[in-house]
């Protein structure tokens, strides 16, 4: 009976107790309102959770990818004011670009100068964000200049309706962008051949460099990915919200850091999986967000996450050191 | 060991130093050089020696916690933490009694004494988690930061706790035979890690288990009770480097000295510390402290953004990354 010893069937369950335990406290959490706001508040955190799994199982941590978010999303919108440019499409192949390069950056040191991972990107999303509030502005763009295609893109809903008080929602189709890049990472990691190697450079870097994988290849890709899903998801961000804030994001790395540490990755490199990190990030999101519909003070959200990472680290760590004996 | 491996031991750790002094006096040399009339005045030494102290101690906690390979994230919201407590406990204690000099002292003291146990407190937490329960370094101490801000936000209610007595203010902003209290201080906290760190059993058992985990604990050295103490350390650091900003800025808030986390870390990669371990000295991190201070005063100076000054930082930390990476493929 494998399937009850794999991580996500544990996580699973977890979250399926969760949720029981929060309906019963306060039944809102049932609603449909909620459930599509829950379901939305996914998107963003999710689509950078993907990226930052896809480092983790390499064996490294990337802390600079918000940073790279945030400069994509300001820079795409002020270049679109520039310009006046009226698509939505090109916007985002040009954010994910951004973030693509500065994830190539990373690599770049990683590789090169063999250093850790952490300092790497600590060093390279200050410099990001240094020069982004110090350069470009630090003004932001409210509604009123925003573009309103990008508004309006991130506005269609799937499904619509009309709660009992009266007032109009819907789920988000932005769901559906989340979902294809979680299958797609899934695919690609579980089928392809730098899928495989991304595994192999995690559970033991020289090993796959001697059976003849190309390791400067697979670290360049792992960060480029984390990149420009970052760049993506931050411009995304923006539409969503409706204004670019270049101070945007901040601190929120750790969180996406929990989501994917609470979804049964591994720190050590060569474990994870997208199914996991998809549950990690919908349990993170519900217990911040539940922490609200349970009246308990706001203040409290940095001490909750912070039991979390702890606690699913703890799980995480012991989980591992049996395998060991 | 013949001499002549032990003289290039030597001259290897001297040739660290000896860049790092170059590298110094080329920033001194290079902001002398921008600023000819604001860089090189008394006023302006003056006041980095009272902004120095709270970054090199906290850069002196981290090089503690990567001599066994691994990191300290925490450090600043210990050092938050432990300043909000303190102000905590002042706000209930002297509002509404007598403001005799003795019993301020002696609030002053206990407050010291919360702020630095509290520091014990956490590092035995993060000790506990890393050598105990074998949480890596990275992500233990990213959440128990999380949760020591956390607290302190709980504490605060977000803003700023203003109001310490004199004798806080003194150890901020104060002089002793007419040196910065605070400089006083971290000279006396340098001294005191330096003689432990190679004067001591601690110390070269730290050192030893950075170097080779294996092959410490196949040699008997107690590994996980070293780390725990080894994070103690770094807590208590933290919890002093919190005192001294508080006493500073008379005020202390949760989302203070955000930004010392990277230079803490530049500081200690940049005085040579090895970030896998076995290697760092208190000597190169304060020598590295005092050219990015010199580094930083003048970039204020020039009036560049505290934005600006920040990019300066991180691209200073990847420079040094790659120079160190050549360095170290020469031999």
């Amino acid at each position: 009976m494998t399937i009850f010893r794999r991580s996500e069937t544990i996580i699973a369950v977890i979250l399926l107790v969760a949720m029981v335990l929060i309906g019963l406290i306060n039944p809102a959490f049932w609603s449909l309102d909620n459930i599509f706001g829950l379901l939305r508040s996914n998107v963003i955190i999710g689509i950078m959770a993907l990226g930052v799994l896809v480092v983790m199982i390499s064996g490294g941590i990337d802390v600079s990818f918000t940073a790279f978010a945030v400069a994509a999303m300001y820079l795409t919108v002020k270049g679109m004011l520039y310009f006046g440019y009226e698509g939505v499409l090109l916007p985002f192949v040009v954010a994910t670009l951004i973030g693509l390069a500065l994830g190539a950056f990373n690599a770049f040191f990683i590789h090169t100068f063999r250093m850790i991972p952490l300092i790497v990107t600590l060093g390279t999303g200050s410099v990001v964000r240094g020069l982004l509030l110090g350069l470009v502005g630090t003004s932001i763009v409210n509604i009123d200049k925003m573009p309103p295609q990008l508004i309006n893109f991130a506005k269609v809903n799937l499904v619509n309706s009309t709660s009992a008080t009266g007032t109009n929602f819907g789920l988000t189709a932005m769901i559906l962008i989340y979902l294809g890049l979680a299958l797609v990472t899934h695919l690609f990691l579980r089928y392809t051949m730098i899928g495989r190697s991304i595994f192999a450079y995690g559970g033991a870097p020289e090993a796959a460099k001697r059976v003849g994988f190309d390791t400067r290849k697979t670290l360049l890709f792992v960060y480029c990915f984390a990149g420009a899903l970052a760049g993506f998801a931050g411009l995304l961000q923006g539409s969503m919200i409706w204004q670019a804030n270049p101070r945007d994001f901040a601190g929120f790395e750790l969180d996406v850091i929990a989501a994917v540490v609470l979804g049964g990755a591994s720190i050590f490199g060569g474990r994870g999986s997208v199914i996991g990190t998809l549950l990690g990030v919908f349990m993170l999101v519900m217990v911040k967000n539940s922490l609200i519909i349970m009246k308990v003070d706001t203040t409290w959200q940095r001490v909750v996450v912070g039991v979390i990472i702890v606690g699913a680290t703890a799980l995480t760590a012991w989980r591992d050191r049996k395998k060991l004996v | 060991m013949s001499d002549s491996s032990i003289a290039k031991r030597i001259l290897g750790q001297d040739r660290n130093i000896l860049q790092l002094i170059a590298i110094t006096i080329l920033v001194f040399a290079l902001m002398s050089w921008l600023n000819p009339d604001k860089f090189l005045r008394y006023y302006n030494f003056e006041s980095i020696t009272y902004i120095m102290p709270e970054l090199g101690i906290l850069a002196i906690a981290m090089m503690i916690a990567m001599l066994t390979g691994g990191i300290d994230l925490s450090v600043v919201g210990i050092a938050n933490l432990a300043g909000i407590l303190a102000g905590v406990f002042f706000h209930s204690v002297i509002v509404g009694t007598d403001q005799s000099t003795g019993m301020i002292l002696l609030y002053t003291g206990l407050g010291i004494l919360m702020a630095l146990g509290i520091g014990l407190l956490a590092g035995l937490l993060n000790g506990f988690l890393i050598s105990k329960l074998r949480i890596t370094p990275i992500l233990a101490t990213l959440g128990t930061g999380q949760i020591f801000t956390g607290l302190a936000v709980v504490l605060t209610g977000g803003p700023a706790i203003t109001g310490f007595p004199d004798g806080w203010n003194f150890i901020g902003n104060g002089k002793i035979i007419g040196v910065a209290t605070p400089f006083v201080l971290f000279v006396i906290v340098a001294g005191a890690v330096a003689v432990l760190l190679t004067r001591t059993t601690f110390g070269v058992n730290l050192m030893l288990i950075g170097t080779n985990p294996k092959a410490a604990v196949f040699a008997g050295l107690r590994k996980d009770r070293m780390i725990l103490y080894s994070y103690m350390l770094t807590g208590l650091l933290a919890a002093v480097a919190g005192v001294i900003l508080s006493g500073r800025t008379n005020a202390a808030k949760s989302d203070y000295g955000a930004s010392y986390l990277l230079q803490a870390v530049l500081i200690a990669v940049l005085g040579g510390t090895n970030p896998a371990g076995g290697k760092g000295r208190v000597l190169g991190v304060s020598i590295a402290l005092i050219a990015l201070m010199l580094l930083s005063s003048g970039f204020q100076i020039l009036r560049f953004s505290n934005h600006l000054i920040d990019f300066i930082w991180g691209g200073f930390l990847l420079i040094v990354i790659a120079l160190n990476a050549f360095r170290n493929t020469d031999r």
